[in-house]
């Protein structure tokens, strides 16, 4: 295939839809299909059928239109009216009234003005709700690849790891290590074989934004990591994605598969000298594996178990050869940049932390599902603009972003401006991009508990303090919530966590005690009411006198 | 890289081991691939007993404690039997936060065993994920692979109750 | 390879950049803690005791698989660094049973060196009082899980020196255990030679011959100075180890 043949598919595909009058966009990711939005789509070509619009209106499955909890969703293009709570009834006067009379639907019609549609700005998820997400045509007639194509017939590799750097984009897993001097770093080591490796083990607990990209646009993925590819001189890719995401993997399977088949992975890749293929690696239920030097030891077949850095995986990597690790938004973010050009992603965002950062917002909010915001914005505006605040009754106490790694923010930090220094100032960190909302019903101290529970279990178990720091910090969370603690356990319980924080081998251990340490600094008053009375009494070192009586 | 052998056939004669066999010789027997392999040999007996894994170790050419050491690693392998129906709850934390602890606790008073096992006439295995993903529509369930949503403790037990209720030789 | 010069403890030294600090500590006679290290089989970094301070780098380094870098002014034995080795001695302590009086390694065992010179008094934490069990399956050797403290040195010198690999390690976390094959008694491994290795690296009472009493069981590692002397002394600091 020539990058003329591209262009061409793409007009073809253009010309292919604009027979049809409308297109119903039924969101098909993972959480509307639990929904029974399968049925919908059936639902909906029935009655196209019976008023005979069968030909003339497409039916389509598209990735997730953030709004998960109100599912399934359907949307017509073109006019992208957004449907929720579609069900068979509601399907027949989306068709019978909508696309045959011309009213929309007002009963299961979605205001789209509304904040958490209208705050977004869209780069990650542009294509969801727009695209068949199992038709590489599709990618393609929305400029899909052409990036990949500007880059191996017109850029060197140092011109696109100059773009990525200047683009300022910083690493979407959690850690925001700058893309581009990772590229550099990776580009720099000679070697003859080098692997891109993307990250999509999304193994935060209430995270879901890379299962939704990955379901919703796989070529996108793709696309970035034969772009990373060429940048640093690698042939080969994997992705290593949970086994938990079913339908990603399928989807990733049947996405590698066509782009395979129309020249745009595989040998001489649009005529170019450039090769680049990309294999699925399937997780296996291990939230270590995030951390890059298990996830490579996981590649390789072995146990999961992380190693000490360095040498960092860009010099000794996967089977000891140097490899680019990136996470699943951070590739998804690669085609737009050099499509648009480093210094419009620049200008999203602010200036430390530019672009996009997409959030999966869950726990108690009114408006859960994901959304896609600029770099910056005030959390305030999330919560309560966009997520509509805590359900009726309650109150908001705080949110929590980066899982396990992360920690709680408070109501009085509401105002923190969500990007990697601010989130870091307030005790949290980004993160991939869980973010859980906690009211007034949610006891801290229980919370703290929930996590180290899951650090726990998680723990590979390599290094001391992380195998058993993590057990004992669990073990006095437990007693502190049974009321059977002393001031003493509390002094214990922050000097491990201090310990294991500053002591253990890998992220997964020195980040562990951050959900205690957070919940401590801006809920310590839950603890000290949860304490027993000793008999003398010694006040904590902050002051701070317990409330009980 | 070990040259690729093809493996010999097995001895009990049993079918499945020609799937298994396949899914070997596509990764021609290479020892990084034991992960992809015994997700394979999951996939087709179900779990991954003991005879299994020795044969798994025997055509990648890998020590028999390491295939032991990965198998008990990963979640995700189980090396004893399932029941016949899966009840997956999440705990991931948008779950938690929305009171899946409720639906644990009255799972498994229903089920009188705990997550992780299976209960004694072999129907019903309760299950823990972390996180299945559709934070959404927490709190969340996996029934015998069905996503099931906006779950309740009542929800949950009118499921288990039915299929507590089914008799034995119905296959579902 | 080149020289380096570097500070450690305020002593001014001078150092190969593919040794560790570990080894240029104790070439200049710097004592620093170690459990898992064991020369003449690869670091795995895992037991933490041998962290030291960097000057300007924010996190701990494991002394172990970190190299001497020009200019670089490292701390062994800080307050903080004392403090650590004492908690995570602590933490190993709580984890097992370990019952000195009775262990026939008694007072030739590194966990109660180590619990001396790290100044370990009592232990703060809860003992865990993990039910272990002991395999005494193999014809010469007892398996004792109640005293192991995962440094993996078994697994590591049956893999690496004798060519083995019996010894692995099952589950995850706090439920991690050595295992031989395929989990079952040490006496029915096919693959064991009965070389005896791995109890003569094991730092605890985990691993001992059969029929010796209380106190009678020395451990000798000098064997490993003799058998890896034909391996390029740079590999004994591989972090590419196929520790498990």
């Amino acid at each position: 295939m020539t990058v003329e043949d591209l262009q061409e598919l793409a007009e073809q595909e253009q010309a292919r839809q604009a027979k049809f009058s409308h297109r119903l966009m039924y969101c098909s990711a993972a959480g509307c299909v639990s929904c029974g939005s399968l049925n919908i789509r059936d639902m909906l070509k029935k009655a196209l059928q019976e008023k005979n619009l069968a030909d003339k209106v497409e039916v389509i499955g598209t990735g997730c239109m953030g709004l998960c909890g109100e599912g399934p969703l359907v949307k017509v293009l073109p006019e992208g009216t957004l449907y929720q709570r579609v069900d068979e009834a509601a399907a027949k006067r989306i068709v019978d009234e909508h696309l045959v009379q011309g009213p929309i639907v007002q009963d299961n019609v979605v205001d789209i003005t509304h904040p958490f549609f209208a705050a977004q700005f869209k780069i990650v998820l542009e294509n969801c709700g727009r695209i068949d997400a199992e038709r590489i045509e599709e990618y393609i007639a929305v400029n899909g690849y052409e990036a990949l194509a500007r880059v191996v017939t017109e850029m060197q590799p140092g011109e696109v790891i100059e773009e990525v750097r200047k683009s300022g984009i910083r690493g979407r897993g959690g850690a925001g290590y700058p893309t581009g001097l990772k590229w550099g770093i990776v580009r720099k080591v000679p070697s003859d074989t080098k692997y891109v490796v993307c990250n999509a083990d999304e193994g935060d607990p209430g995270a879901f934004m890379d299962r939704s990209v990955l379901e919703g646009d796989p070529h996108r993925i793709l696309e970035g990591m034969a772009i990373a590819g060429y940048a640093i001189g690698a042939q080969q890719g994997y992705i290593y994605v949970r086994a938990e995401y079913p339908l990603a993997i399928e989807r990733l399977r049947l996405a590698i598969k066509q782009a395979e088949r129309v020249g745009l992975l595989g040998n001489r890749i649009l005529e170019s000298q450039f090769n680049f293929r990309i294999d699925l690696r399937i997780g296996a239920g291990a939230f270590v594996c995030g951390e890059e030097t298990a996830l490579i030891r996981s590649i390789e077949g072995r146990r999961g178990r992380p190693r000490p850095r360095p040498p960092y995986p860009s010099e000794r990597g996967l089977w000891g050869m140097p490899t680019l690790l990136n996470n699943v938004e951070t590739f998804a973010n690669i085609a737009p940049i050099i499509r648009n050009g480093s210094s419009w992603f620049n200008a999203i965002g602010i200036p430390k932390s530019t672009g996009t950062k997409v959030f999966a917002l869950a726990g108690k909010i009114r408006n859960t599902g994901l959304i896609e915001v600029p770099m910056g914005i005030p959390l305030r505006k999330i919560v309560f603009d966009m997520g509509g605040g805590t359900p009726e009754g309650t109150e908001f106490k705080a949110a929590q972003t980066g899982g396990p790694s992360g920690g709680c923010i408070p109501a009085e930090h509401l105002d923190v401006p969500v990007d990697y220094e601010s989130l870091n100032a307030v005790g949290s960190i980004m993160g991939s991009g869980g973010m859980i909302v906690m009211d007034s019903t949610s006891q801290m101290v229980d919370v703290a508990k929930y996590f180290m529970d899951f650090c726990k279990d998680e723990s590979c178990g390599k290094c001391i303090p992380c195998r058993v720091g993590t057990v004992h910090i669990h073990g006095l969370l437990e007693k502190i919530a049974a009321g059977k603690a002393t001031t003493d356990d509390l002094g214990l319980l922050e000097e491990l966590c201090v310990m294991v924080k500053e002591t253990s081998l890998c992220g997964l251990g020195q980040s562990a005690p951050n959900p205690v340490l957070s919940t401590l600094r801006f809920f310590r008053h839950e603890y000290e009411e949860l304490l027993k009375q000793p008999e003398t009494f010694v006040p904590s070192g902050n002051g701070n006198d317990p409330t009980t009586h | 890289m070990p040259t690729p052998t093809a493996p010999t056939p097995h001895p009990s004669g049993d079918n499945r081991f020609k799937l298994l066999d396949r899914a070997i010789t596509k990764h021609q027997s290479r020892g990084d691939a034991l992960i992809e392999v015994l997700h394979a040999a999951q996939g087709i007996f179900g779990f991954l007993e003991n005879d299994l894994l020795i044969y798994i170790a025997r055509a990648l050419k890998l020590p028999l404690s390491r295939v032991y050491g990965v198998a008990t690693f990963y979640h995700f392998f189980t090396l004893k039997p399932k029941g016949k129906h899966t009840f997956v709850l999440c705990t991931g934390t948008a779950c938690y936060v929305k009171g899946a602890s409720k639906i644990q606790h009255a799972a498994e008073e229903c089920c009188k065993v705990k997550f992780g096992q299976t209960t004694s006439d072999n129907k019903i295995s309760l299950i823990s994920a972390r996180c299945v993903g559709s934070c959404g529509l927490a709190p969340v369930a996996v029934l015998d692979d069905h996503v099931a949503g906006k779950m309740t403790p009542e929800s949950a037990i009118a499921r288990l109750k039915t299929w507590q209720e089914q008799p034995d030789e119905v296959t579902t | 390879m080149a020289i380096v010069t570097l500070t450690i403890d305020g002593e001014q030294l001078s150092a190969k950049d593919d040794e560790s600090l570990l080894q240029v500590a104790r070439q200049h006679k710097i004592d620093i803690p170690t459990l898992c290290h064991l020369d003449g089989i690869s670091d795995v970094g895992a037991c933490r005791l041998c962290l030291v301070e960097v000057e300007g780098w924010t996190k701990l380094a494991p002394a172990c698989t970190t190299r001497p870098l020009e200019g670089m002014v490292v701390h062994t034995s800080t307050d903080r660094l004392k403090k650590y080795r004492r908690m995570i001695v602590g933490l190993l302590a709580s984890e097992g049973n370990h019952q000195c009086a009775v262990c026939t390694v008694n007072n030739h065992c590194e966990l109660q060196n180590l619990a001396y010179d790290v100044g370990l008094l009592y232990v703060r934490v809860p003992y865990l009082y993990p039910d272990k069990h002991i395999d005494a399956s193999h014809e010469s050797f007892i398996l004792d899980h109640n005293r192991c403290v995962l440094c993996t040195r078994c697994v590591r010198v049956c893999h690496e020196v004798e060519g083995a690999h019996v010894w692995d390690i099952a589950g995850r976390g706090i439920d991690c255990e050595i295992i031989s094959d395929l989990n079952q008694p040490w006496g029915s491994s096919e693959s064991c030679t009965s070389c005896g290795k791995c109890v003569l690296v094991c730092p605890t009472g985990a691993l001992v011959k059969k029929g010796e009493s209380v106190a009678e069981m020395e451990k000798h590692t000098e064997f490993l100075k003799y058998i890896v002397t034909a391996r390029r002394k740079g590999e004994w600091i591989s972090v590419d180890t196929d520790e498990e």
